[in-house]
C-alpha cells in the first residue's frame, strides 16, 4: 500500500516536473511568470491527439505534439514577450493571462467543450510484483521524465549552447558581450521548455485518457506555486519541489484522507516553506 | 425608472469599481503585486454574511466590521508576504486565495459548497432599501474612499509609497519605513476591499466560495491594468469597460470569454500602461486637448 502510493506519487510528480521545468527555464532567462506555458501544454495534447488519430502510433503522436507546443511556445516568445521585456514585469504577467484565457476558449470552441479520448496503447504492459503495481501509462510516464532529465542534463552541462543557456540566466548583458547570440539562447530556451510541456500534455492525455479544454487550468497555477517552492529558476530544485508535492499530494489525501483540496496542497506547501526559505527549497538570494 | 436589469449591472459595476481601487493602493501606489485580492473580497462578504444571518447584527454593523476584519486579516497576511518579494510576492498572494476559498469551501462552519444564503438589502426608515437607494449609497460611501485616496496621494503616505514602488532599496536607504508602509498599503487595500464584499453580500443575498476565487483576482487585476495602473480613474474606467463588456456581449455568449482574453492581451501589448496611463493615446490626446484649451484661455 505504501508502496504503490510511493509509486503514484512519483508518477504524478514526474508530470509536475516536466511543466514546471519549462516554466523555470523561461523564467531563469526571462524573469517572466509564463502563466501561458500551461495553454501550451494542453495544445500539446491536443496536436498530439490529432496526430494519434490521423496515424494510430503513440510515439509519433508524443513527438508531434512536442514539436507543436515547441513552435508555439517560440512564436509567444518571439511576439508577445520580447517586445514587452523593458517594462515592468506585470506587463508581461497579464498578457500570459489573457493569452491563457484567450487559449482555452480557442480549444473549446475549435475542439469543442467535450472530453475527447486519447487511447493510445504502447504494448509495454501493466507490470505486476506481490502487491505493487504499476500501469502502463506509469511507466511511461516515468521512462519518458527519465529520458528528457537525462536529455537536459547533458545538454546543460555537457553542450556550449547549454554553457550559454546557464551564462544567460546569470547575466544576459554581459554573456552577450563574450559574443552569445542572446535571442538566440532565448528562443532555444523557449523551444526546448515548450516541448517539455507538450510532452507532458501527451502523458497526462493519455494517463487519464482524456484530453479537455481547461486542463491546463490547475497545472497553471500549481506549476507557479512548484516552480517557486523549488526556487524560480532553479532547475533541481523545481525536479526535487515536483516529486515533493506530487507525493505531499498522494499521501495526505489517499493515505491520511484528510478533507482538504488536493490541488491547494502545493500552495500550502509553497506557503509554510516560503515563510522560512524566501527563496525556495533550493533557490538562493 | 430605471429598470431593474440596469440598476443591478449598475450596483455590480460600482462593486467592482471600488474593489479595482482597493487593488489599486497596494498594486499601484505601494507597487506590491497581488494575485489573491479576491481573498480579501471574501473574507468581508463572510464576515458580513455571517453576523448578519448568524450573529444577528444589522446591516450597519456588519458593513464597517466587515472592512475590519478584512483589514485585520490582510495586515497578518501582509507579514509574511514582506519576507517574499516581487514575483514570489505574487506567487504567494496568489497561494493565499487558493487556501482562503479552500476555507470557505471545506470548513462546515462557512457553509460549505452551499454557501451563504437569507441575507438581505439593509433596512432603513422600517422597511427594506430600494435597490436604486442602495446604489446611491455605495455610490456615496465611494465617493468619499476616492477623497481619501487624493488626500493621500498629497501626503506623506502617497510619497512613501511612490518610493517604495519605484526603488525599495533607495527608499529604504532614504529613511522611508518600508515594512510600515507596505503593511499600511495591505491594511487599507484589504479593508476598503472587505466593504466592497460586505455590499457584495447584502446585494445578492447569497455568496458562496467560487465568488471569490482566483478567477475573480484577475479579473479585478484586468480591470485595474486595463484602466491604467496606479492612476486615480484609471481602475473605474476599467471596471465600467469590462463590467459592462459581458452584459454587451451577450449576443456573441459563444465568444465573450475569447474577446476578454483577446483584449486583455492585446492592450497589454500595444498600450502596457493602460488606457488612462502616461504615453497612453487616449491620455496624450486629452493632453493635447487641454493644451489647446489652455492656450485659448491664455489669448483671451
Amino acid at each position: 500500500m505504501l508502496w504503490q502510493q510511493l509509486a503514484n506519487g512519483i508518477a504524478i510528480g514526474s508530470v509536475y516536473a516536466l511543466i514546471s521545468l519549462g516554466l523555470t527555464m523561461v523564467y531563469g532567462i526571462l524573469r517572466i511568470l509564463h502563466v501561458a506555458h500551461a495553454g501550451i501544454y494542453a495544445l500539446g495534447a491536443y496536436v498530439g491527439l490529432l496526430s494519434f488519430r490521423l496515424v494510430g502510433n503513440f510515439w509519433l503522436s508524443l513527438v508531434v505534439g512536442m514539436a507543436g507546443a515547441a513552435v508555439a511556445g517560440y512564436v509567444v516568445e518571439r511576439f508577445l514577450y520580447t517586445p514587452l521585456l523593458h517594462l515592468p514585469r506585470i506587463a508581461p504577467l497579464i498578457v500570459s493571462i489573457g493569452l491563457f484565457t484567450a487559449m482555452e476558449e480557442a480549444f473549446r470552441i475549435v475542439a469543442g467543450p467535450h472530453t475527447l479520448a486519447y487511447n493510445a496503447r504502447v504494448g509495454l504492459g501493466d507490470l505486476s510484483i506481490g502487491g505493487f503495481h504499476l500501469t502502463e501509462t506509469q511507466i511511461l510516464i516515468l521512462f519518458v521524465t527519465f529520458a528528457v532529465l537525462i536529455f537536459l542534463w547533458a545538454f546543460l552541462t555537457k553542450t556550449r549552447t547549454g554553457l550559454a543557456m546557464r551564462a544567460c540566466a546569470q547575466d544576459p548583458e554581459t554573456t552577450s558581450s563574450f559574443g552569445v547570440n542572446v535571442s538566440r539562447i532565448i528562443a532555444i530556451n523557449f523551444l526546448i521548455g515548450s516541448a517539455m510541456a507538450g510532452a507532458a500534455g501527451v502523458l497526462i492525455g493519455v494517463y487519464d485518457n482524456q484530453v479537455w479544454p481547461t486542463m491546463g487550468s490547475i497545472p497553471a497555477y500549481k506549476a507557479l506555486a512548484i516552480v517557486v517552492l523549488g526556487g524560480l529558476g532553479n532547475i533541481p530544485g523545481t525536479v526535487l519541489a515536483s516529486i515533493v508535492v506530487g507525493l505531499a499530494e498522494t499521501f495526505f489525501i489517499g493515505v491520511l484522507a484528510i478533507p482538504f483540496p488536493r490541488d491547494a496542497v502545493a500552495f500550502v506547501a509553497m506557503i509554510l516553506v516560503l515563510m522560512f526559505k524566501p527563496y525556495g527549497l533550493l533557490g538562493k538570494a | 425608472m430605471i429598470s431593474g436589469y440596469l440598476i443591478t449591472i449598475l450596483i455590480i459595476i460600482v462593486i467592482y469599481a471600488m474593489l479595482a481601487h482597493s487593488l489599486n493602493i497596494i498594486t499601484g501606489h505601494a507597487g506590491q503585486i497581488s494575485l489573491g485580492h479576491a481573498a480579501f473580497f471574501g473574507i468581508g462578504a463572510y464576515t458580513s454574511a455571517m453576523l448578519y444571518t448568524e450573529a444577528g447584527f444589522p446591516f450597519w454593523i456588519s458593513i464597517p466590521l466587515a472592512a475590519v476584519v478584512a483589514g485585520i486579516v490582510g495586515a497578518l497576511l501582509g507579514i509574511p508576504c514582506l519576507r517574499v518579494r516581487d514575483d514570489f510576492l505574487a506567487i504567494t498572494t496568489m497561494g493565499i486565495n487558493f487556501v482562503v476559498e479552500a476555507i470557505f469551501l471545506y470548513i462546515p462552519f462557512f457553509g460549505g459548497a452551499m454557501g451563504i444564503g437569507g441575507i438581505n438589502l439593509p433596512k432603513w426608515f422600517g422597511r427594506e432599501m430600494t435597490k436604486p437607494e442602495y446604489f446611491i449609497l455605495i455610490l456615496v460611501v465611494f465617493f468619499f474612499l476616492l477623497l481619501l485616496d487624493r488626500r493621500m496621494g498629497h501626503s506623506w503616505i502617497g510619497l512613501a509609497w511612490a518610493s517604495i514602488r519605484e526603488d525599495e532599496q533607495a527608499a529604504g536607504a532614504m529613511g522611508v519605513d518600508v515594512v510600515r508602509f507596505k503593511v499600511l498599503a495591505f491594511i487599507l487595500g484589504s479593508a476598503i476591499a472587505g466593504l466592497a464584499g460586505g455590499f457584495y453580500a447584502h446585494f445578492l443575498t447569497f455568496i458562496m466560495p467560487q465568488n471569490f476565487g482566483f478567477g475573480q483576482s484577475i479579473v479585478v487585476l484586468s480591470m485595474v491594468v486595463f484602466g491604467g495602473i496606479g492612476t486615480r480613474w484609471g481602475p473605474i474606467v476599467g471596471a465600467i469597460i469590462l463590467g459592462i463588456l459581458p452584459e454587451v456581449s451577450r449576443p456573441i455568449m459563444e465568444y465573450r470569454t475569447l474577446i476578454y482574453g483577446v483584449l486583455l492581451l492585446g492592450m497589454m501589448r500595444f498600450q502596457p500602461g493602460g488606457l488612462l496611463g502616461s504615453g497612453s493615446i487616449l491620455s496624450r490626446t486629452l493632453q493635447r486637448l487641454s493644451i489647446t484649451y489652455g492656450s485659448k484661455g491664455e489669448s483671451r
